[in-house]
C-alpha cells in the first residue's frame, strides 16, 4: 500500500494515551499510528473522542500518560507549533480561518516562520499549486468570510498541503459537501495520499471506510476498540457494532450502514399552505450569493427539500425567512401573515423554528451553559416564570427541563450546567435540535432545517431524521435545505434545486441522486 | 489671518504628534487583541520620566530614551495582568491610569516646574519662510519627523510583514493563529509593551518637545482622546493620522483664539476636544463601519484549553 517500502518504524505512533476534563475520562489508554501514503479511517459516535485524539497528535491538547512517537523517536510536541514542525496539518471539525484575511494570507499564516515578509503572491501560488496537484482550487484573493462551508474546507485543506504537511488530519470532512463534492474530496484524498502523505480522516460514513480508505481506527467512550486493522477485514456490520458496542443487535449495525439511504418516507397528505415565497430577492453581494426571483409554497405536513451546492444562495434564503436577511423583493408569508416587516422574535412566536448551518455562529451561544442555551428561545413565554414574580426566571424548572432534553436527545457529555462550547460537534448540534423540536406538534408550524445532520453519527442521523417527520407528522412544515443528496431523497416530498440564488428544477419524491445531480449541475 | 493661520499650522504637529504616537501605539495593542485603556497612564510616565532624565542627565535625547522605556515599564505590568494572567484588560487598564498618575506625582514632585531645554529645531532657512506651510513643513524638531516616519513604517509593517500578519490573526481569531503556530501571549505582550513605549514617547513629546517643563497632569485626558481616536481610525495607523490632525487642529486653535481675544468662556473652549471626541464617536458608530473594523476578539482573553 502506498509509497512505503519495508515497513519500518510507523510514521507517528500514540499508545496508552489518556486525557480528562474537569475530571471525566474523555480518553482512555487510546492506542494509534499512521504509515506512509495510507488513508487512514478514524471511526467512532459523537463524543467517542475522535477529535480529542487528535487534538493531543496536533499539539492542542497535552496527553495525560502514554507514549507518543514520530519516526519511531519520543516526538516531544509540546504545543500546535511543533507539530507544524513535525509536519502535522489538521483540517478542524470547526474551520480554522481567520474569516476577515484572504484566502492567500490565511495560507500564508499557516505557512511557517521564516521570512519577515508576508508574500500573499507566493503564498497564493503555492497554495494554488498545491490544490493543483490534487484537484482542489479556490480563489486566492477571496475574503474567507464570504466563502461558502465547502469552499472555506478547500481553504483548510490547501492551507495545510501548501505547508507540505506529510499528516494530513481531516475532521469529518465530507460531512459539509454534496455528493459531488464529497467525491472530488475522496479523489483528492487519494491524490494527497499517493504523494506519500498518511492521511487520517475522521468519518461518521460508514461506505467512506469501506470504499476509501486502507486502514480504520475504531474508539467508543475514549477507548480505541480497534487500532489499526486494514479495512479488507471487516464488513459493514462489523463496523458498525464496534462502534457501537457489542449490545447493538446485527439487524441494527446492518442498518446504520445503509441508513443514510433509507427508504423514501409517504408522510400525511399535504395540508393548508404554510410558507408562501414569491419572487423573493434578499442578500447578495460583497461575493456572496443572495436570492433572487425565488418562489415555492411549501403546505402543512410536507418536507420541502432544497437541494444544491453550497454557496448558491441556501444561506441567504434561510436567513430571509428566519428574519436575519431583510427582504430587498417580492413576498414572504407564513400562515397568511406577511413576514417581511417581523422581527426574528415575532416569527418565532408565530412557530418557526430554525437549525441553522453553522451552529455556534447563529444559534448556541458557547459560554453559557446548556440549560441557558435550551431556555434562551424560550424565555420570554414566561414559561421559567418565577414563583417570586413573573420578571424572575425559574432556575429549577430550566434545570429540569435540560435534564430532559439531555436525556430524550441523548447528549453525550452534557449536563445542564456546562458550557455548550465544550460539547463535541455532534452533540453540540443534538442541543440546538433539542431545543428547537422539542415542542413538536405544538409550537411548531414551519421548521427551516439548514444541514441538520452536519456531522452527527449514524445513531443520531436517523434520530434527527425521525424527530424532523414526527414534527411534519404532527402538522407542522418543514423546508429542509441539505447539500448532502442522500438527506433530501430520504426526507424530502419534493426537491428544489436551487444554484446561483435560483431556483432551477423541481423534482418529485423518489427522483434519483443522478437526477437531482443533473440539475445541480445544469445538465437537465 | 496669514499670520494666524501660519502660526496655527506650525504649531500642529506639537499637538497632532502625542495624539498620534499614542494611537498607533493604541491600535498595535488593540490589533493584537488586548483592549488597553491604560494610554493615559503610559503618557504620564513618559512625560515626567522624559523631564526628570533630561533636567539630571542633561541631554533630551536620553529623556526621550527613557520616556519610552518607562511607558513601556508600565505596560509591562499591564500585560503581565492581562496577558500572563487574564485579568479583566477594561479593569487592569484603568488601574495603570491610576497608578502612574501616583508615580509621577510622587517622583516628578521635585521637578515640577523646571524648565529645560529641549530637542533641536530644523531650521532650513529659507525653506521654513514659505508663506502659511513653511514652518508646519520645515521648522519641526527632528522627533516630529522621526514619529511621522515610524507610524508609517508601522502601518506598513501591519499590512506587509508577517509579523504583521501574525499580530493581525492574533485580534482576530486568537485560536487559529495558535494552530497555525503563532505563539499569541507573546505576540500580545509585544504589542502591549509598543503601545507602552509609543505612549511613553508621546508623554516625552509633550514635555520635552512641546513644552520644555514637566507639570503634574500635563497629559490632561490625551490618553482617552487617542483611545477615541483608534476608533475614528477603524484601527488603521494611516487613517490615525487625519484624525490626529483634526483632534491636533483642534487643540491647537484654542490658544490662539483665546490671544485673538475670542469672547468665549475658557473652560467652555477647553471642553472642544472632548465635544469632538464624543461627536466623533457618535459618527462612527452612525457609519455603521466600526464593527467592520474592529478586531473580532478585542478584549477576550485567549486560553487555549478552551474548545472553539
Ligand atoms: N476542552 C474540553 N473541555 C471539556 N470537555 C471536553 C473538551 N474537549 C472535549 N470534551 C469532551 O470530550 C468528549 C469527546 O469529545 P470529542 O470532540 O473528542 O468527540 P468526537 O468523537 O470528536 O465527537 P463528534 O463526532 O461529535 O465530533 C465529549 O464528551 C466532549 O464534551
Ligand atoms: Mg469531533
Amino acid at each position: 500500500m502506498g509509497t512505503a517500502g519495508p515497513q519500518t518504524a510507523p510514521l507517528l505512533a500514540l499508545s496508552g494515551v489518556s486525557r480528562s476534563f474537569d475530571g471525566v475520562r474523555v480518553l482512555d489508554r487510546a492506542a494509534f499510528d499512521l504509515k506512509r501514503g495510507e488513508i487512514h479511517a478514524l471511526l467512532g459516535e459523537n463524543g467517542a473522542g475522535k477529535s480529542t485524539l487528535m487534538n493531543i497528535v496536533t499539539g492542542v491538547y497535552a496527553p495525560e500518560g502514554g507514549r507518543y512517537l514520530i519516526d519511531g523517536a519520543p516526538a516531544g510536541i509540546r504545543g500546535p507549533k511543533d507539530a507544524l514542525k513535525a509536519g502535522i496539518g489538521m483540517v478542524h471539525q470547526h474551520f480554522r480561518l481567520v474569516d476577515r484575511f484572504t484566502v492567500a494570507e490565511n495560507v500564508l499564516l499557516a505557512s511557517g516562520q521564516l521570512g519577515l515578509f508576508a508574500n500573499a503572491g507566493e503564498a497564493a501560488r503555492a497554495a494554488m499549486e498545491a490544490g493543483k496537484a490534487v484537484g482542489l482550487a479556490v480563489d486566492p484573493a477571496a475574503i474567507v468570510g464570504e466563502l461558502s462551508v465547502a469552499e472555506r474546507q478547500r481553504v483548510e485543506i490547501l492551507k495545510v498541503l501548501a505547508l507540505g504537511a506529510r499528516i494530513v488530519i481531516l475532521d469529518e470532512p465530507t460531512a459539509v459537501l454534496t455528493d459531488q463534492e464529497a467525491g472530488a474530496l475522496l479523489l483528492a484524498i487519494r491524490k494527497i495520499a499517493a504523494q506519500g502523505r498518511a492521511v487520517v480522516m475522521i468519518t461518521h460514513k460508514l461506505r467512506e471506510v469501506a470504499g476509501h480508505s486502507d486502514r480504520v481506527t475504531i474508539m467508543r467512550a475514549g477507548r480505541t476498540v480497534i487500532s489499526g486493522a486494514p479495512v479488507g477485514t471487516l464488513s459493514a456490520g462489523d463496523l458498525g457494532r464496534l462502534m457501537m458496542g457489542e449490545e447493538t443487535s446485527p439487524a441494527e449495525a446492518a442498518e446504520a450502514g445503509v441508513i443514510e439511504a433509507a427508504a423514501p418516507i409517504t408522510i400525511a397528505k399535504p395540508g393548508e399552505e404554510r410558507l408562501i415565497v414569491s419572487a423573493l430577492y434578499a442578500g447578495g453581494g460583497q461575493g456572496s450569493v443572495g436570492v433572487s426571483d425565488v418562489g415555492f409554497t411549501l403546505k402543512a405536513g410536507e418536507i420541502l427539500g432544497v437541494a444544491g451546492v453550497g454557496g448558491n444562495g441556501q444561506q441567504a434564503l434561510a436567513e430571509a425567512i428566519v428574519g436575519l436577511l431583510p427582504v430587498a423583493g417580492g413576498h414572504l408569508t407564513l400562515d397568511g401573515w406577511e413576514l417581511g416587516e417581523f422581527s426574528v422574535a415575532r416569527r418565532r412566536d408565530l412557530g418557526l423554528r430554525v437549525v441553522p448551518s453553522d451552529r455556534f455562529a447563529s444559534a448556541l451561544i458557547g459560554e453559557l451553559s446548556v440549560a441557558d442555551n435550551l431556555a434562551l428561545t424560550r424565555v420570554r413565554t414566561g414559561r421559567y416564570r418565577s414563583r417570586l414574580g413573573s420578571w424572575l426566571v425559574g432556575r429549577r424548572r430550566m434545570k429540569r427541563e435540560a435534564e430532559q432534553a439531555i436525556e430524550a436527545f441523548a447528549i453525550a457529555g452534557a449536563t445542564p450546567a456546562r458550557r455548550a462550547r465544550l460539547l463535541s460537534g455532534g452533540n453540540a448540534q443534538k442541543l440546538l435540535l433539542a431545543r428547537e423540536l422539542e415542542e413538536s406538534g405544538s409550537g411548531v408550524k414551519l421548521l427551516v432545517a439548514h444541514s441538520p445532520t452536519r456531522g452527527l453519527d449514524v445513531k443520531a442521523c436517523a434520530f434527527v431524521h425521525a424527530a424532523i417527520r414526527k414534527a411534519v407528522a404532527g402538522g407542522a412544515a418543514c423546508l429542509l435545505i441539505s447539500e448532502d443528496v442522500e438527506e433530501v431523497r430520504a426526507l424530502a416530498s419534493r426537491i428544489l434545486v436551487m444554484s446561483a440564488g435560483r431556483m432551477v428544477g423541481e423534482l418529485p419524491a423518489g427522483a434519483s441522486a443522478s437526477q437531482i445531480g443533473a440539475l445541480i449541475l445544469g445538465q437537465a | 489671518m496669514e499670520l494666524f493661520l501660519t502660526g496655527w499650522l506650525t504649531s500642529l504637529p506639537a499637538f497632532a504628534m502625542p495624539l498620534l504616537l499614542a494611537a498607533v501605539g493604541l491600535i498595535l495593542s488593540e490589533r493584537a487583541g488586548v483592549l488597553n485603556m491604560g494610554a493615559e497612564g503610559y503618557m504620564a510616565m513618559g512625560a515626567m520620566t522624559g523631564a526628570v532624565v533630561t533636567l539630571t542627565a542633561g541631554n533630551p535625547w536620553i529623556g526621550v530614551g527613557a520616556a519610552i522605556l518607562a511607558g513601556a515599564a508600565l505596560a509591562g505590568l499591564f500585560a503581565i495582568a492581562t496577558v500572563v494572567f487574564r485579568a479583566d484588560q477594561i479593569l487592569a487598564g484603568l488601574a495603570t491610569v491610576a497608578l502612574g498618575g501616583g508615580i509621577t506625582a510622587v517622583i516628578g514632585r521635585p521637578y515640577l516646574h523646571k524648565t529645560f531645554t529641549g530637542l533641536p529645531r530644523l531650521d532650513p532657512g529659507a525653506l521654513a519662510d514659505l508663506p502659511l506651510v513653511g514652518g508646519l513643513l520645515f521648522r519641526q524638531d527632528l522627533l516630529a519627523y522621526l514619529g511621522l516616519a515610524l507610524v508609517l513604517l508601522l502601518w506598513w509593517g501591519l499590512r506587509a510583514t508577517r509579523t504583521g500578519l501574525k499580530l493581525r490573526a492574533v485580534g482576530e481569531d486568537p485560536a487559529t493563529a495558535d494552530v497555525a503556530g503563532v505563539d499569541v501571549q507573546l505576540y500580545q505582550a509585544g504589542a502591549v509593551l509598543a503601545c507602552g513605549a509609543l505612549c511613553g514617547l508621546a508623554g516625552a513629546y509633550l514635555s520635552i518637545v512641546s513644552s520644555n517643563v514637566w507639570v503634574e497632569g500635563m497629559v490632561n485626558g490625551r490618553g482617552w482622546i487617542a483611545l477615541a481616536l483608534v476608533i475614528f481610525a477603524r484601527w488603521n495607523p494611516a487613517r490615525a493620522i487625519l484624525g490626529a490632525v483634526i483632534f491636533g487642529g483642534a487643540d491647537a486653535a484654542l490658544p490662539r483664539l483665546l490671544a485673538l481675544g475670542a469672547q468665549v468662556p475658557t473652560y467652555l473652549l477647553s471642553t472642544l476636544p472632548y465635544l469632538l471626541t464624543i461627536l466623533v464617536l457618535v459618527l462612527a458608530a452612525l457609519g455603521g463601519r466600526r464593527k467592520d473594523a474592529e478586531p473580532r476578539s478585542l478584549g477576550l482573553a485567549y486560553i487555549r484549553q478552551d474548545r472553539r
